[in-house]
């Protein structure tokens, strides 16, 4: 019995399921009744998957000890290339192609630059940060493509499920979301993962390339940021330069709400989706509770710094309930 | 412990090494850290490494597991020159290394822990794949209570048991996997009394199983307690080389 209270204090995304709970009573007196309507529901899941998906890459990439700054801007980039792909004669498949391909490349010049030269992440992707929007600007001749027809949006953006209640990129994000989640607790490359993130020496001395599972977490975080530009371009019908800029601090938030430590080996995908549902959640209820729009930032950090101090608290209280080891 | 030394099939007589370093030659960015050292290891045997900080060993060690390679010089393992270029290699010759700052993850499982870089697969595309994990946590608590270590679970973090158990836990793993060469890159320091002294019974065990032991320590007392033989180096050289039996503490000081 006590064993299993540890067991479940220690897990990391508890501060995270509990504050869920809490906003969603919240949110929904507040709001008399609207928030938790099927109409308020599409809306909010509609958007959360464009979130999730770049949540789960940045949790990842974390827990393995690195840092991905540039999401935000791949996310513009990606959309951005396959459509300006298609606008000079490219088919859709090719020109998807070469976005995710263009995506893959980055994420592992991320990846070489900082594993290399043993430069912080977190300058490597900041640069990274400026090149790629600047590229996004540049490719789109400032004025956004237009989308071709020929795209079949509908496999993204599609509204299904009872009651309409979900899009296809919810699916999407299902079918991500499990995978990760299961490469993350199930696979020996999960493994490897968090015993880079947990100690890099020890994990090299048992024979782990560290290096290439770094470079692997990069490259699948800026395709994974990629994949939720082209989501969202698609549900808004036109590749603007601008869009995902400030996404990357979200995502990050959204990794450390769900329970993933900054110093890496600790995390779960379920934490990082759970965050972007936090940050989705709060966006959409504190408009429903009729409050000023421009809290919204202001909750996010209350919230970010909140849920890492009770994860903290909570994992105090684990280790202090004794058991036999 | 050991005692019927020679009497299990093994010839009398002086054995083939199982591990010989020849010429071996380290420089750091201008350090000549191991100059020309030269050392036959027989099979079964217990070796204790000394030396003080900066004096070889931790190179040597390096280079017989796989994290450096030498300048020059070669490494033979069982009369045939083989090639050490990663941790990996070493481990899959068998030369299992437990180092001083605990070659495992403090926030992954003992089970976990036990199985870095060679989990048991269920399904595998290639080295990837699914993790057999009732299998891991199976052989985990197998692994322990073969080092006499009994964990309540497989399971637990490895942050939450003592250096000792820590120590218990990287023994464990070696002696999982077979290894006939057991390098212990100061295995006492950071633990307490009781459990050095299960540290040093291991060793003194590991003839018996037949698995060639390098002890490294700073502690004098630990080597002569369950060491064959004496290795001491100084300056990047081995400066003295004598069976535990025929020498002494006071000897060994004289050389350093």
């Amino acid at each position: 019995m006590k064993r299993l209270l540890k067991v479940y204090l220690q897990k990391p995304e508890l501060a995270g399921v509990l504050l869920l709970v809490a906003l969603i009573v919240l949110f929904q007196a507040r709001s008399d009744g609207v928030f938790l309507g099927a109409q308020n529901l599409r809306g909010v899941l509609g958007i959360l998957p464009e979130t999730a998906l770049v949540a789960i890459g940045v949790t990842i990439l974390m827990i393995c000890g690195e840092f991905d700054l540039s999401v935000g801007s791949v996310f513009a980039l990606m959309p951005m290339t396959m459509a300006v792909a298609m606008g000079s004669g490219l088919p859709f498949s090719l020109a998807m192609t070469l976005g995710f391909g263009l995506c893959a490349l980055i994420g592992w010049v991320n990846g070489m630059v900082t594993v290399r030269f043993g430069i912080p992440s977190f300058i490597t992707t900041l640069g990274m940060l400026f090149m790629a929007r600047s590229l996004t600007v540049v490719i789109s001749g400032g004025f956004p493509p237009l989308l071709d027809p020929e795209i079949p949006s509908a496999a993204f953006t599609a509204f299904i499920g009872p009651g309409d209640l979900v899009r296809m990129s919810f699916v999407w994000l299902a079918v991500v979301g499990v995978l990760a989640s299961l490469l993350l607790s199930r696979t020996n490359i999960g493994n490897w993962i968090r015993a880079t993130g947990g100690f890099r020496e020890a994990a090299a001395s048992m024979g782990i390339p560290v290096a290439r599972v770094k470079i692997g977490c990069f490259v699948l975080c800026s395709m994974l940021a990629g994949f939720a530009g082209l989501i969202q371009v698609l549900r808004l019908g036109s590749p603007l330069p601008s869009i995902g800029e400030g996404l990357e601090l979200q995502a990050v938030a959204a990794a450390v709400i769900g329970g993933t430590a900054l110093a890496g080996g600790i995390g779960t995908v379920l934490g990082g989706i759970l965050g972007a549902v936090l940050i989705r959640v709060i966006d959409n209820g504190l408009v429903l509770s009729r409050v000023d729009a421009n809290w919204f930032k202001f909750a996010i950090g209350a919230l970010t710094i909140f849920a890492v101090v009770a994860n903290a608290w909570l994992l105090d209280r684990a280790k202090r309930i004794k058991v036999e080891t | 412990m050991s005692g019927a030394n020679g009497a299990n099939g093994v010839t009398e007589g002086v054995p083939e090494p199982i591990l010989s370093c020849r010429g071996l030659d380290k420089w750091y960015s201008g350090v000549h850290a191991l100059k020309s050292v030269s050392l036959d290891i027989a099979p079964g045997e217990a070796l204790g490494l000394i030396g003080d900080n900066g004096a070889g060993k931790s190179t040597l060690i390096k280079i017989l597991s796989g994290v450096h390679a030498p300048d020059a010089g070669e490494v033979l393992m069982d009369g045939r020159p083989v090639t050490i270029d990663t941790p990996r290699r070493a481990m899959d010759l068998g030369i299992e290394t437990i180092y001083q700052y605990n070659s495992l993850v403090p926030d992954l499982s003992i089970a976990r822990n036990l199985f870095i870089g060679r989990e048991p697969l269920k399904h595998s595309i290639g080295r990837f794949g699914l993790m057999d994990v009732p299998r891991m946590r199976r052989e985990a608590v197998e692994a322990l209570a073969a080092v006499d270590l009994h964990l309540r679970s497989p399971d637990a973090l490895l942050a939450e048991l003592s250096g000792g158990q820590r120590q218990g836990v990287a023994i464990a793993r070696a002696m999982h996997f077979k290894s006939k060469v057991l390098i212990l890159d100061e295995p006492t320091n950071h633990i307490s009394v009781k459990e050095t002294e299960k540290v040093i019974g291991f060793v003194r065990g590991l003839r018996e199983q037949g698995i060639t032991g390098i002890f490294i320590s700073h502690n004098m007392h630990h080597v002569f307690e369950c060491c064959d033989r004496v290795v001491a180096m100084a300056r990047g050289e081995i400066v003295m080389d004598r069976r535990v039996a025929d020498t002494s503490i006071e000897d060994v000081h004289a050389f350093l």
